[in-house]
This record gives structure tokens, sequence and C-alpha cells, in this order.
């Protein structure tokens, strides 16, 4: 046990393990310290000020997010004087951001906003010192906005410790330093992947997803239009943190429900294609145990964000990247073909939109050519849960008070190995499930694979398929991948097979339920209560492999065949091609 | 060359001082910046050449030392054994020097600092030098810093001998502890401190780093130093690394210092040729070297964790503390940071023992101190004083007062971090302690002189610029606070300023000195704050009645001919650059206050005094 | 994407020594801007591949540091000291004075591309304050009316 440190806190006595911070160590007194530039996700930047404390008797002033506690420390949190200063850096703060918070997409839950309504400015006593810095709209999924940012810098960590892609820097010094990319190269010229950690992590509005529900809303309206819409698997355990509900609450039937009631003619669930990429993808490595062993291994490309990372960064392994299109992609083309067909509507009129957790999906509904499979751009716009929140609050929808609704058939069912794609091993999960019937034609006794779950940034497994050992890794968080490539290449230049025979990577932490486009405030305790919602989803679902989906077998017997036949291939495979980190 | 033995060096010692006698005279030519930007390096080559055309090769040693310190009357050249001592020598002096003083023996009186040198007087007489106690510049314009001979016979490595063969780490840390040395770059912790905290780290790896990114305005302490004796530097970083058991150094030094880096990189070479660093040190077993780091233009770099950060090849950001560099500095690893001029007293307190330091200064600051005299004094320059003592001592006794005969003002110390120290303050001893008292700071010692014609707002103003152009950005306080401030002095200084804004410059300084990350920020509000405490009634007459009394401020000045004086010339009229001057022929001139610019022209034109600005 | 750059040999071996020691970058843009007066989009590129640290990181350091430079300075970069003591004796309007002669700002560069003019730290001859540096060449005790003279002498180097 870590050795424990006796201290207090506004002569509150506590104790707390070595190595907690004093932000910490007050919170269990029953202090809140205020912050603005501290998340627990990253390593504490101590740049804002509006954590000071001091210590009594002393005069030092520490950080109190940065500081860990000693032995017989006594810190005074709030008196007078720590107040009044602190009043004075956040005036200072404000007096280098716009007053624009009616049109701002952070109004409501900007921490800055919250801060501010807390210390009860009502005077603006120094210059508004506006820089003037334009917008940067390049990117299909962010819009980087300086003009906002208070350089909290905790996008530019988040990109740098978290992602390893180092498309956001601090750039110049002193008052002129900005996030931007190097060079000034638009955010769509740079290394971004789209993740949208970024915009998940600040806290102002100076990184947001590019809202398109402007685009959603006149497809809505328009009487040629047929509109229909998918959800993503970790959409339904935090879309409810906008309504009151408590983080993980599962609510998929009033999500089918509130989307009916926007408008749409048809609600799909991404988790039914979610089925079909376990099909296709655990078929392609079936087929590579089988016949190519040495092609082994493969890895996963369901998250967009790593699939641009590994164009960028990984091109000599895209040999090894599963051809299988997302599920958001595959449902995208299966819309506009088979659900087209058996209800005979006219491809072109079908306006496709999908809910995802995810800025970087906004990216993959046009990255290549394959996503126009069914002869049209196959979605047409896909929205983040934050911007799906909005419509919902501007359509005057009662959530709370919904009763539930089911998904259309067709493209609705699912199983629990469909819907656990929404965190970090859900999908590695999923294919082992499957993979293990398709290797032994048997069903597994227990469908649970414990060792690939949880929020270690990288999980390795030898999982026993009768007697054949096969050997899994599991990463999310990008910085994390770089230690299983790069055994996976050393093995490779030394002439030895790979250490792993499948790899599953998700781009941001914990999986998809903390993706870029989320509710605010992901931490790892928000990161488990979603986690555990999936997992319920999972247990309480009637199938939970993706073969036993009976719509699933539909498919393929009225549709495409059978997994990864030509139908299959044109419509749900998709190929990938180097990149160059800067587009100039 | 061979690595060489304790023994080797007492040889050396031996040997060089016997070359030194062997020569009848011995001509030390400065080579600091100062001088060489005034062509010292020709006036060098040309009496070296003068010397051998005169075949006095034999009998006359030119060499070329780090500065001398009174660099407003450089170039400087000094003769001995005959303590002439010349100033402001030009390159075709040298001539005249070897031919009349060289050869016939006979002092260019026209060059001496004392015309009327009396026989017998000697150099540190001179009232720049006479209260100067010289312990950091001990070799400073005596050795040839490109030489390590020059040094080893000055008593160079016998310092770093002694704590290898005769001393325990612990008694190091204790002599230091006696000495009551504290570091010189700032705020002044105990050096002991910091070394003990670092040996008290269980860690295979630790490092000694040296700060020579000495970016105060005006300060150039650390630049002279390493320049004049680089080995003092490295000696005594190497006896920190056997104390506290690190093996590797680096020194950060800017890269604005091409001479010190130079100089350095010679000094380096020679420690390693002879074994002073590298393997087995003095056949000690102890292994020790140093690498050269450059900065690259970032004040904030002299902040520790920032310089850490520049090191380890980033931007140049402080980070909180703790952890302390000394527990867990670059690369992680404990670090012992000093400056440059704190490392420079280590030898010396080694081998004269902590006591005889301790016997300088004042009660909480022992031994001496550099100081960058600079501004309005008539004798700016390098200088080294015990600590306690005046400002009156060094502005008017070594720096010979104000230069423009005016009235002194202020001085201020410790740069953009420091403050002003008005006058009811130059009869207090300088100190760290009463520095802190008066609202300045020791900082690393510039110390730069102001007089009437400075005004207080402007001076204030050109600090938080450079501030402000500094700050790192990282934190708000610092980064916004500084700029507003900034602001709300130009807004004074342009006539715009209101009351308020006195309260509002006080408030963010309040709030910059205890919610800043690092001591930049931390200090950066100081000149502005101290300004406020001791010429608040300058800032009040820019605010109320618009009036600069210094004449500095361009906005609240007016230009106007006196019409008893003008004999209508048309000079000015012709000079001014905006039409702003009518009058007719021989008859008095106005000036049209509307068009006026104040650029000055007319008044630097005007042969009669009749034009003024008010 | 611009191609790879023809390095000269000498800056390719700093390069390949300097490589695998921590903390390498700021060393080897020294080197890289002594080469080139300034740091070409295509070399910092390169130093990214080679020294394997991100461009991002690359940039962050150059604009940080106000010793590197990311446009190309004149073939006579005039630098006025405005430390303090050259200040107080008039550097800033030294500033202003080659300014008005030269026809470009701060930190620009004459359209003949002959020279720009850049304000710098304490240059360490307080002692000659106010002072200018020419390609190294230290002018002080400046006054205004020598400017021209300098100038034209650079002129025709």
């Amino acid at each position: 046990m870590a050795k424990q440190i006796n201290l207090k806190i506004n002569g509150i006595p506590v104790t707390a393990e070595q190595g907690t911070t004093i932000l910490d160590a007050a919170r269990q007194a029953g202090v809140k310290i205020p912050t603005l530039c501290y998340h627990p996700d990253l390593t504490s930047w101590a740049a804002c000020g509006i954590c000071i404390v001091k210590a009594e008797n002393s005069p030092k002033t520490f950080r109190a997010c940065a500081t860990p506690v000693e032995e017989n420390m006594s810190i005074i949190t709030h008196d007078a004087e720590i107040v009044e200063i602190r009043k004075t850096v956040l005036e200072l703060i404000l007096s280098n951001h716009p007053n624009d918070c009616l049109q701002c997409p952070r109004s409501g839950n900007c921490e800055l906003q919250t801060v501010a309504a807390e210390f009860g400015l009502r005077e603006s006593p120094y210059k508004k010192v506006l820089r003037g810095l334009p917008a940067d709209h390049s990117s299909p999924s962010i819009v980087l906005n300086p003009e906002k940012c208070i350089l909290c810098g905790r996008c530019a960590h988040v990109c740098q410790e978290m992602q390893n892609v180092w498309a956001l820097e601090f750039i110049g010094r002193g008052h002129k330093v900005r996030i931007a990319p190097a060079a000034d190269v638009s955010l769509n010229d740079s290394p971004c992947i789209k993740c949208g950690q970024c915009s998940a992590h600040c806290p102002v509005g100076a990184i947001y997803e590019n809202d398109e529900t402007g685009k959603v809303w006149a497809a809505l309206g328009d009487q040629e239009k047929y509109p229909v819409v998918q959800i993503a698997p970790a959409v339904r355990v935090a879309v409810g943190e906008a309504f009151g509900y408590k983080s993980g609450e599962l609510l998929t039937g009033k999500l089918y429900a509130a989307l009916r009631r926007l408008g749409f003619k048809a609600v799909f669930d991404t988790n039914f294609t979610a089925d079909l990429t376990i099909m296709e993808e655990g078929s392609e490595f079936v087929k590579l145990c089988k016949e190519e062993p040495d092609k082994l291994p493969l890895v996963t490309s369901c998250c967009p964000a790593w699939v641009d990372y590994l164009e960028k960064y990984y091109p000599d392994l895209i040999p090894h990247f599963s051809t299988a299109k997302s599920p958001q992609a595959m449902l995208g083309a299966l819309a506009k073909t088979y659900y087209a067909e058996k209800n005979k509507i006219e491809p072109k009129n079908i306006f496709m939109v999908s809910i995802m957790p995810c800025t970087a999906k906004k990216y993959e509904i046009a990255r290549s050519a394959e996503m126009h499979a069914s002869g049209q751009q196959d979605i047409d716009v896909s929205l983040t849960t934050r911007e799906l929140v909005r419509m919902i609050k501007a359509a005057g929808i009662d959530f709370n008070n919904l009763p539930d609704d089911q998904a259309d058939s067709a493209l609705g069912e699912y199983t629990g190995a469909g819907t656990i794609f929404g965190v970090t091993g859900g999908v590695m999960e999923a294919a082992l499930r499957t993979g293990y019937h398709l290797l032994t034609g048997e069903e597994l006794g227990s469908v649970e694979f414990q060792e690939v779950r949880g929020l270690d940034g990288v999980k390795e497994a030898a999982v026993d398929i009768k007697g054949t050992q096969v050997k899994v890794a599991v990463a999310h968080g990008v910085a994390n991948v770089q230690y299983v490539l790069d055994k996976v290449k050393a093995a490779k230049a030394a002439g030895q097979p790979s250490p792993y025979h499948f790899i599953e990577v998700m781009a941001c932490r914990g999986g998809c339920v903390s993706g870029g486009g989320q509710p605010y405030g992901a931490t790892d305790e928000i990161r488990k209560l979603r986690t555990a919602g999936i997992y319920q989803d999972d247990k309480l679902a009637a199938k939970r492999c993706s073969h036993l989906n009976p719509e699933i077998a539909r498919v393929y017997r009225d549709f495409l065949g059978k997994p990864l036949s030509e139908k299959a291939h044109h419509l749900l495979h998709t190929h990938y091609t180097a990149r160059p980190l800067y587009n100039r | 060359m061979t690595k060489v033995t304790v023994a080797d060096l007492q040889k050396i010692a031996r040997e060089q001082s016997g070359v030194k006698s062997a020569y009848q005279k011995v001509v030390l030519v400065c080579g600091g910046t100062g001088c060489e930007s005034s062509k010292s390096d020709l006036i060098y080559q040309n009496l070296q050449q003068g010397v051998r055309d005169s075949g006095l090769a034999q009998n006359v040693q030119v060499i070329k030392t780090g500065c001398f310190g009174f660099c407003e009357k450089g170039p400087i050249v000094k003769v001995q054994p005959d303590e002439s001592f010349y100033v402001e020598v030009r390159p075709e002096d040298a001539r005249e020097i070897v031919a009349e003083h060289l050869v016939k023996g006979q002092e260019v009186a026209r060059l001496l600092y004392d015309k009327n040198k009396k026989p017998g007087a000697k150099a540190d007489d001179i009232d720049f030098y006479k209260k100067q106690v010289r312990v950091v510049l001990r070799n400073c314009g005596l050795i040839d810093p490109e030489n390590i001979q020059e040094y080893i016979a000055r008593d160079g490595y016998r310092a770093l001998a002694k704590v290898l063969f005769e001393m325990q780490p612990e008694q190091v840390i204790e002599e230091l502890k006696k000495s009551g040395l504290r570091g010189r770059g700032g705020a002044g912790f105990p050096t002991w401190r910091k070394w003990d905290f670092s040996k008290a780290v269980s860690s295979a790896q630790k490092y000694i780093v040296c700060n020579a990114d000495e970016g105060d305005p005006g300060a150039y302490m650390d630049r002279s130093t390493l320049e004049g004796d680089p080995h003092s530097v490295l000696e005594a970083m190497t006896i920190a690394g056997r104390t506290i058991g690190a093996n590797r150094g680096f020194i950060y030094i800017r890269a604005e210092y091409p001479l010190a880096i130079h100089r350095l990189e010679i000094a380096l070479r020679q420690s390693r040729e002879l074994g002073l660093l590298g393997e087995n040190i003095l056949g000690s077993g102890f292994a020790f070297d140093i690498e050269l780091r450059l900065g690259a233009g970032a004040f904030v770099c002299g902040e520790e964790t920032a310089l850490l950060a520049s090191i380890e090849g980033s931007r140049g950001m402080p980070k909180p503390r703790p952890p302390f560099p000394a527990v867990k500095g670059l690369w992680g690893k404990p670090t012992v940071i000093n400056n440059v001029e704190t490392y420079a007293n280590i030898a010396a307190i080694i081998l004269k023992g902590g006591e005889w330091f301790a016997g300088m200064g004042t009660a909480t600051s022992k031994g001496t101190k550099v100081f960058a005299l600079t501004g309005k004094v008539k004798n700016s320059g390098l200088i080294e004083v015990p600590m306690g003592t005046t400002l009156r001592e060094i502005i008017f006794d070594i720096g010979g007062g104000i230069s423009s005969g005016k009235k002194f003002k202020a001085a201020q110390s410790g740069g953009p971090s420091g403050g002003v120290i008005a006058e009811e303050f130059l009869d207090t001893p300088i100190d760290y302690e009463n520095l802190a008292k008066i609202g300045s700071i020791m900082g690393s010692g510039g110390l730069i002189v102001m007089d009437e014609d400075d005004c207080m707002v402007d001076v204030a103003k050109f600090y938080l610029e450079f501030t402000v152009d500094e700050s790192c950005g990282k934190c708000s306080p610092c980064r916004i606070g500084g700029k507003q401030i900034l602001g709300l002095l130009e807004k004074i200084t342009k006539g715009q300023g209101a009351l308020e804004d006195i309260e509002k410059i006080k408030k963010i300084g309040k709030a910059m000195q205890r919610a800043s990350l690092c001591a930049l920020g931390g200090t950066a509000a100081n000149p502005a704050l101290s300004t406020l405490k001791y010429f608040e009634q300058e800032y009040l007459e820019h605010i109320n009645a618009k009036k600069c009394r210094a004449g500095k401020c361009k906005d609240l000045l007016a230009f106007s001919i006196i019409a008893e004086k003008c004999k209508g010339c048309g000079l000015c009229l012709r000079k001014c650059p905006a039409s702003a001057i009518t009058g007719e022929k021989l008859k008095p001139h106005v000036i049209d206050e509307k068009k006026c610019i104040k650029c000055g022209a007319c008044i630097a034109s005007c042969k009669f005094g009749a034009i003024v600005k008010k | 994407m611009s191609s790879a750059p023809k390095l000269a040999p000498d800056l390719q071996n700093f390069i390949k020594t300097w490589k695998d020691k921590p903390g390498n970058l700021i060393m080897v843009l020294h080197r890289v801007q002594q080469e080139y007066k300034y740091i070409p989009r295509e070399v910092a590129l390169y130093l990214s591949k080679e020294l394997n640290v991100p461009l991002a990181k690359i940039y962050g350091v150059v604009t940080f540091y106000h010793f590197f430079k990311l446009k190309k300075p004149g073939r006579h970069n005039i630098q006025v000291c405005i430390g303090t003591a050259c200040y107080l004796k008039g550097g800033g309007d030294l500033l202003l004075e080659l300014e008005n002669l030269l026809g470009v700002g701060v930190g620009g560069v004459t359209s003949d591309g002959l020279f720009s003019i850049e304000g710098v730290r304490c240059v360490g001859c307080c002692g000659l304050a106010p002072v200018a540096v020419v390609d190294g060449e230290v002018f002080g005790k400046l006054k205004k009316d020598k400017l021209p003279e300098i100038i034209a002498k650079f002129k025709d180097k």
C-alpha cells in the first residue's frame, strides 16, 4: 500500500495516499477547488492559475492540480486573498475571450462560463484584447476557432500524449501563442486523424464538431427525400447524460422513438451491421488462418480515425488491414441497395443519416470511392451524439418521457456481439465469439472474454480455440498502438511469425463510448459507467453471437450470398492507401 | 598531451610561473566582447607584430585576456609590472605603445587612464577598482583564457584535486554551508542545500547543469566570466559532479555569446586533453564530462525548469515545482543547476575555506556580487564588490557618478524581474534581503542607473514590453496580465490614463505575483509596482496634468520656440519633416502643435537654444 | 508535398552525429539556420523524418525561440540592440530611423533582398550603447546620422 500522508485542508484533517494532488485531497475533505486547464485524463499542465492555493503561514502559493501532498501540510484553499486573486486571473482570462456566449457552440456547457458564473463576475474591468484569428473550417470533422481558445493546452496534449498524432502544437510564444498545426497548414492538410478527442476535451468553444444538423433539418423537411437513420452502439449509453440520466443508462428504445419523432421514416441500428462486420471480418480472419497464416496479423478497421492513422503512420502495414468496411459504412451501403430494393424506394431519394459517438465518422463517409458503393454517397450526413442532442431539444421532444420504440426490421436487429463494438475490446470479443464457431463449427459455452475488457491501454491474450492458440492484442488511445505494432514490425523484420494473430485498435481511450463526438466530460469514471451500460446491453440480448442474428442470416440468404462473396466485396469492403502526413 | 596527475598539475603551475617570470613585461589586452567589438583583436595583433619586429619577443609577452570590467573606457591594454592602464586604445596606438613603452620604457601618457599617474601607482588604485573585491572575476583580465596552463598556474584545478583526494562529498557540502554561498542567478537559494538534495536522491544517473542563459537586458556578468575564465566554471561543475555523484554536465549558454562559446569549447578541449574531464580524472577513478547546449533567444529559459526543457530540445515552458530539479530534473533525473557566477565562487571556497568566504558580506548574504553597471553612469562596466556595499558607493565611488551631470533618479536592479531603487535607499547595504524589502531583487546583477531624463512610467513600460515579449505564454496570469499592464502603461504615457488604471495595475500585479507559474511571471510586474511605489507622483502627473517631467513621453510633450531667443534663421523650418514650423525670415518662428510630430529635429538643428520641449 | 532537399554534406554529417543524442533538436536547428539563415520548410520536414520528431514539435520549438527564423532574412541582417542600456541611449530611435531609411519594418526584408532589420536583446556591449550589429560587425556608440553610411558600406558587399 502506498504511503499515507496526513495534512490539513482549511483546517480539516485529511489522509491521502502519497502522490495525491492537493486538488484530489481537497475533494476528500469536501472542498472543491476551481479548475480550468486541469483534466484528469492528462498530466497537469498547470497553466491557468485558477486552482492556486496557499500554505498556511507561508508566502508561497501552489497549483493544487499539480502539487502532491506533503506530510503536515496545512493548505488554505479559500480565503479573501486567494479568492480575489483567482477572480482577477479569471477576469484576465475573460479579457482575452469573446463575449458572444449566446451564439457559441458551447453555450450552456462551457467550463469557462460555469466558472465565471460560480465566481459571480459581473464586470469586465480590463480591456478586451482579441487577436482576430480566423477559424479553421477545413476539416470535415472539427472546427478550430483559436479566437475562443484559453490556451489550457488540453487539445494539444490529448493530440500528443493520448493520441501521438501531433496535429496540434503550441505555436509562437507569449501573448502570441496559439494552438495550430505545424507550418500554418490547415487542419485538413495536417496529420489530424479527426478523432475529435481535442473537441471532447476542450473546455470552451475553441474546438468543436463540425455542426451538420442544418443539412439534416433540410432533408427532414424535404418531401422528395426519404430520410432514414442509424445509431451507433455507444450513443445509447451516453445520450442520456444530456437529459439528466446517469452515465451508462441504456436508452435504445427512447432513442428510436426520438428519431422517429424527428421525422425519420426508418430507424436502423448500426449494431446490426456490427454483426455483419463480424461475419465479413471474422471470415476474413478464418480464411487467413487456414490459407495464408503468414499474412497474419489481421488488424481491425472499423475505427475511421485509426484507419486514417494507419494510412499516414504505418502504410507498410496496410496489407494486414481488414478490408471490411465499418458498421456505419456497411449500413449505408445496404440501406441504399438491399433496403431500397425491398421497399421499392429510389436509392437517390434515400437520405441516410448516421448518429455516431465520433467526429471521424464525418470524414469516413467520403474517405474513398467505395463509400459510394450504392451508386450514391451511401451516407449523406454523419452526426455526433452532441449534435443529435441539440436536434432533440430543438424539436421540443420530451426525451425523458418518450415510450420505448423498436428499430425497423431488415437493418435493425442486433446481438450482444454487435453492441459491444462500442467499447475497447468489443470488436475482438465479438470476433472471437463468431470466430470460434467458424473455426470449429461449434458454439461457445461462455461467450465473455474478460481478458480483452477494461481500460488498460494494451491488452494481450492468448485464446485457446480447441487446441489452437489465437494470440490477440487490443489497443485503445492511439499512443498505445505503437507498442503493439512495433512488436509486429520487429518480428517481421526478423523473419519471425507475428506475435499476434488478430489486433483490435480503437483510437479513443475506452473505445467509442468516449468517442470525440460524445457528450462532454468523459473521464475514466464515466468511461467505466458507459462501458457497463454496453455490457448490460450485451447480457440482456437474446443472442450474443453475430452469426446467430436471424436478420444477418436473412441478408446473406436474400441478398449478399455468403460472407466475402463478390457482392459482399463490392458493397461491404474497401481498400487503403498510404497518405502523407502533410498534404502540403 | 597525456593525462595528468596531481603532481603534474603542480609541475605545470611551476613551469608556467617560470615562463611568466622570464618575461620582463607582460602586455594584457582585453579580449572581452565589448573590447573586441572595438577592434581589440587588431590591437592585440599589432602589439604582437610590433613586439616581434622590435626583437622583444623574448622579453615581452602579449596576451589576450578576459574582460577588465572597465568597458566604458575600452579597449583596455595593461602593461605589467609597470601598472600602466591604457584606455580607449585604438589599433594604430599599438605602434606607439611598442616604440615608447616597451622599447624605451616610457609610458604613453596620453593613453593612460590617469594622465598624471605617479610612479609606483597601482592600476587597482584607480577609483573604478579601489572598492572592488575580485573572487568571481579573480582571473578575468589577468590570464589568457585560451591557455589552461595559465589557469593552472593561478591555482586552477587544485580545488578539484582537493575534493577528489582529500575531501568527502559531505565535507564539500559542509564547506559550502559554512561559506553561506547563495545562488547568484536570482532568488538566492542556498547552494549547499541544492547540492545536498541531489546528493540524497539515489539514482544511477544525475546531472550538473550550468545556467549561462544570461538574459537580463543590460547584464553581462556571466558572459564576461566565461570569456575571461572558463575553467573556473568547468572545475566547479566537476566538483559538483563529484559531490552529488553525477558524471555528466551541460552548460546551457546563449547562442548570442559566440566568443564565450568559442572559449568554452577551447577550455573543454584542453581539459579533456589533460584528463581533467573524461574518465579517471587525475587518476581518481572519477569520471565527468561536460557538453555545451545553446539557447536560442528565450529569456524564460533562465528559469530552471524551462532551461531543462530547452536542453531536452523542447519549448522552454516552465513546469510546476515540486518536483524540484534537484530531485527530478533533466530527463527526470536529479539535477543540480547553478548559474555561472555561483560556480565561479566554488573553487575559491574549497581552497580558502567557507569561513574565508563568509567573512565577506552581510549577515545573510555572503561573499561578493558581480554587477553590470550601465545606464547613465560615468564608468559603466563590470564590477565585483562585497555584499553589503551600498548603491552610493557603487554608483558614485566606483561608477564615478552620473554621466550626464544631472541628478540621480533611481537604479534598476534585477533587470525586468527587479524594481527601482530610489534615492532614499542609496545608502542601504545591498544584499538579498534588503533588496527584497525595497521591492526589487538581486537578480543576476544588472544595475542600471537612471537620471532625471528617464521617465519612470516609460521605464516600467520598457520592462513590461520586454517581459510581455519574453513570457512563454503558458500561464494566464503572466501572459494576459503582463499584456494588460503594458496596455495600461501605454495609455498613461500617451496621456490617456485614468486614476483607476493605477489600481488596476496594482491588482493585476498582485495576481501575477501570486498566481504565476514561474519567477518570470511572478516578478514581471515588479518594475511597474516598484516605480508606482516610489514614483507614484510621476504617474499622477502623467494622468492628471498630462505631463512627463523627464520629457520622455512624446505624446505629452509640446515643442515651442522662445521668441526672444529665435533669430529667424529658418533652419528648423527647413528641417521639420512635418512642415509644422512657420515664420518669416529673421523674425521669430512658431510651431503648430497640431502638425508637430515631436521628432525633435528642430531642437537638434537650432543653434540658439531657442526651441524647448515641455 | 515538396521533395527531399539536398543537404550539404557537412550538414548531413552534423545531423548524423546528433541523430541519437537526446535533446538534439535545438542544436540541429542552430546548425540548419547557420547554413540557410532560416529554417526552410522542406528541411524541417527532412529533420522530422531523420530525427523522428513530429513536424509540429519542430515548429513549436522554432516559433518559441526568437533566434530561429521561418522567413529568409536579407543578405545583410542589421541587428539593433534594444537591451536596457541601448534603449536608454536611443536604440529605439535607431530602429525607427533604419525603418525609414530602408522602407521596411522590423522583421521585413527590403525588396532587393539585401537588408533586413531586427531588434535584438542585449548583445553584451552595454559600454558601447547604443549598438548595432551587421554581419557580425559591431557598431558602437552609434548615432542616427551614421546609419546611411553603414547601409552604403554593406550595399556593395
